[in-house]
């Protein structure tokens, strides 16, 4: 099975700047070097929302104790 | 605190009525007894070491992970986490009906909710994960001795299974709270499958400058033979830090799951699951989950080129040596010396100087620890 792709509109000006920018590098073509890119901003600034009830915890900090991990 | 891999850290772990049920039905349901890597793989799932996967891979996850390194849903991911069974088994398994898993004494371990069953090419799996199909690999000879259908679903976790090092077993909640309690942003994870030498805490220290705190964080499971025994490396371990580290900046747990020798892709595993865990960082040296020549020195560094979405940051180390010009622990970006001085923290000498019942070098390798690891009669696998 492989992977689908789909189509977006860039400026032809900005295709050709990143066409000049990955010469000579190991990036092998515009739309490779636009998932990256993308990727890369999209996985930016996200923190966790990793929420613990306090009981949960707690609990936790239980066992971290009784194994010696804090005090 | 760093995000879990996709988002968000998966829990399956069935708790108070729901697993009760899960009990309650256990008896009506056909069973899959699995061997200790499988059970490891159903903990890591449900217990969100492996998020954002929720079970065993589906067809179109599987191959999109052949083929792009990533799940379905564009996610960075390398291993393939699949469930063998054989023609037989599989004819016995509907789609849409649960089945128990259990270890091999037949105690319930979890519930897979069977979505998919589908056949794959051997050939292909090794080559794609591994680069290569040659069977002397670990990897690829275990690939090809996997059975004939795959089974995907979401897996539930009904009871952990004890082992010898429970003591030392934290999921990735707990390692978050842990982190949290030390005052930890920033953390480096260290991923192992040895007894610690000298160039090993010196990568690890060096790290430590810029971080708030290190996570050792030993692979406890099937290895090959030769490999120091997981008792060996706990036992190593705990001297060292003991002895050379600052309690409140060191912490180890184990990490519960076969060593799959991949290399560069495994590499990016290690990395997944250690984000999960809570580090920001992660040491890649040379040669990460390699074996053998089958990677250059430095593939499981380049890779990270292909993730700039991953979130954890990789710290990548050249080798390091003692040189005895400049007297300390160096590598090549930062000694001119020669050759002729240096000595090489060569696994297979320091194995032969403890075989023999000789201490090696202090350049080399603690005292401390190699004391440790000489008090076990046998410290390597067969």
């Amino acid at each position: 099975m492989d992977k689908e792709f789909t189509s977006v509109m860039i400026p032809t000006s900005l295709h050709k700047k990143i066409e000049e920018a990955i010469k000579g590098t190991d990036v092998t073509s515009v739309s490779s070097y636009v998932t990256k890119i993308l990727r890369e901003k999209l996985s930016q600034g996200k923190a966790s929302d990793e929420v613990f009830s306090r009981e949960d915890e707690e609990k936790v900090k239980e066992r971290l104790k009784a194994l010696g991990y804090i005090d | 605190m760093i995000q879990p891999h996709g988002g968000k850290l998966v829990d399956r772990v069935l708790r108070g009525e729901e697993r009760k049920d899960a009990l309650e039905k256990a008896g009506s349901l056909p069973t899959l007894r699995l061997d200790e890597e499988l059970i490891s793989d159903v903990e890591n799932i449900a217990t969100g070491v492996y998020s954002p996967l929720e079970g065993f891979l589906d067809e179109a996850d599987f191959l999109n992970v052949l083929n792009h390194k990533r799940l379905s849903d564009d996610t960075a991911w390398t291993i393939p986490i699949v469930l063998d069974v054989t023609e037989d088994q599989a004819t016995i398994f509907k789609v849409g009906r649960d089945i128990l898993l259990a270890d091999a004494a037949g105690r319930p371990v979890g519930v897979l909710r069977l979505q998919e069953k589908y056949r794959f090419d051997r050939e292909e799996m090794a080559s794609k994960v591994y680069g290569t199909t040659d069977r002397c690999h670990p990897g690829v000879a275990r690939t090809f001795g996997l059975k004939d259908v795959f089974l995907g679903g979401p897996v539930d976790l009904i009871d952990i299974v004890p082992t010898p090092f429970d003591r030392y077993k934290l999921n990735p909640r707990e390692t978050r709270v842990l982190f949290k309690e030390k005052g930890w942003k920033t953390v480096v994870g260290f991923q192992t499958r040895n007894t610690p030498h000298i160039g090993h805490e010196y990568v690890q220290k060096t790290a430590m400058t810029f971080t708030d705190g290190i996570f050792v964080n030993p692979v406890i499971g099937r290895k090959k033979k030769g490999d120091f025994k997981d008792e060996v490396i706990l036992a190593s371990y705990e001297e060292l830090i003991k002895n050379y580290y600052l309690k409140e900046r060191a912490v180890m747990a184990i990490l519960q799951m076969e060593m799959r020798y991949a290399g560069p892709r495994e590499a990016i595993h290690h990395a997944i699951i250690r984000k999960n865990f809570g580090c920001t960082h992660i040491i890649i040296g040379r040669d990460h989950a390699g074996v053998g020549t089958y990677y250059p020195p430095y593939a499981a560094q380049d890779i990270f080129e292909e993730f700039p979405d991953l979130g954890i940051v990789p710290l990548f180390f050249r080798s390091f040596y003692y040189c005895k010009k400049c007297q300390s622990v160096v590598n090549e970006k930062i000694c001119p010396h020669p050759a002729s001085d240096q000595i090489q923290f060569s696994g297979t000498k320091i194995r032969d100087l403890l075989v023999k019942g000789v201490i090696p070098p202090a350049e080399l390798m603690r005292p401390e620890v190699a004391e440790v690891i000489m008090k076990f009669e046998n410290p390597f696998n067969e």
